[in-house]
């Protein structure tokens, strides 16, 4: 990699309004796409303060639960999940571009890959669901 | 050349596993604990996370993730035009990623 790269600090950069991506809406859907790593993490973190509960007992872990119940929290699980399915389907489409699958001579279309993803998606969940009701004490 | 140059790809490879344990693995865990359990569709004590193989798939699920979010996190804001204090930003996004992983690790020890 060496040398591949010029020196950032002669290179020109358009002056950018920090708004810029307000002004055409595939800007604000990048935006959106961003952003969902935000929320993904945040829930992540959630999660593991829920587990880490246990380490004060199974009736914290529960307790902690229950309190998840509350409608800010219920809100904010809606808002990272619309977010967390949005990266699934943005990342499931740009994967299909940056993989290409042929079948022979000939190139798979993109929509094809991509709902090809979408099933295994759902076959996924649909294993970590009945492997969690599987376990769960 | 800058140090973080060369480590970019290293960087960008915890990226894409994290873009790919969130977008396959993610939503069906934020429908589990953020609406099932809670809602009282499913009852659970924890029992499960004293699985050694639920820990380290737990380690996966979250640390990963992280690291997406530390990326993408750091180029949005450059984007944003904050891009005069990089250096700062890289250290806090890939540093909290770091840090997550840690205290990840000693949680799922602990339980």
């Amino acid at each position: 990699m060496t040398g591949t790269r010029p020196d950032p600090s002669k290179l020109y950069y358009r002056k950018m309004p920090a708004t810029w991506w307000l002004q055409k809406q595939s800007y604000f859907l990048f935006m959106l796409r961003e952003l969902s790593s935000v929320f993904i993490a945040l829930f992540l973190l959630v999660y593991l303060y829920q587990i880490y509960q246990l380490t004060q007992g199974p009736e914290a872990y529960v307790a902690f639960t229950r309190r998840l119940s509350s409608p800010g929290w219920i809100f904010f699980n809606l808002i990272a999940l619309l977010f967390a399915m949005y990266h699934s389907v943005t990342w499931f489409q740009s994967t299909a571009v940056v993989l290409p699958v042929r079948l022979g001579e000939r190139l798979v279309p993109r929509q094809i890959v991509t709902a090809l993803h979408i099933g295994a998606w759902m076959v996924v969940s649909l294993g970590v669901l009945i492997l969690f009701l599987a376990l769960k004490g | 050349m800058t140090t973080e140059k060369t480590t970019e790809p290293f960087w960008w490879g915890l990226f894409s596993a994290g873009g790919v344990v969130a977008a396959f693995l993610v939503p069906v865990h934020i429908i589990l604990v953020g609406f099932a359990l809670p809602l009282g569709w499913i009852t659970d004590t924890g029992a499960l996370y004293r699985y050694w193989w639920v820990k380290l798939y737990l380690f996966v699920l979250i640390v990963l993730p992280l690291y997406h979010w530390a990326h993408r996190f750091y180029f949005t804001l450059n984007d944003m035009g904050l891009k005069p204090i990089n250096k700062t930003l890289a250290v806090l996004c890939y540093g909290g990623a770091i840090i997550g992983t840690a205290v990840t690790a000693w949680v799922l020890f602990k339980v």
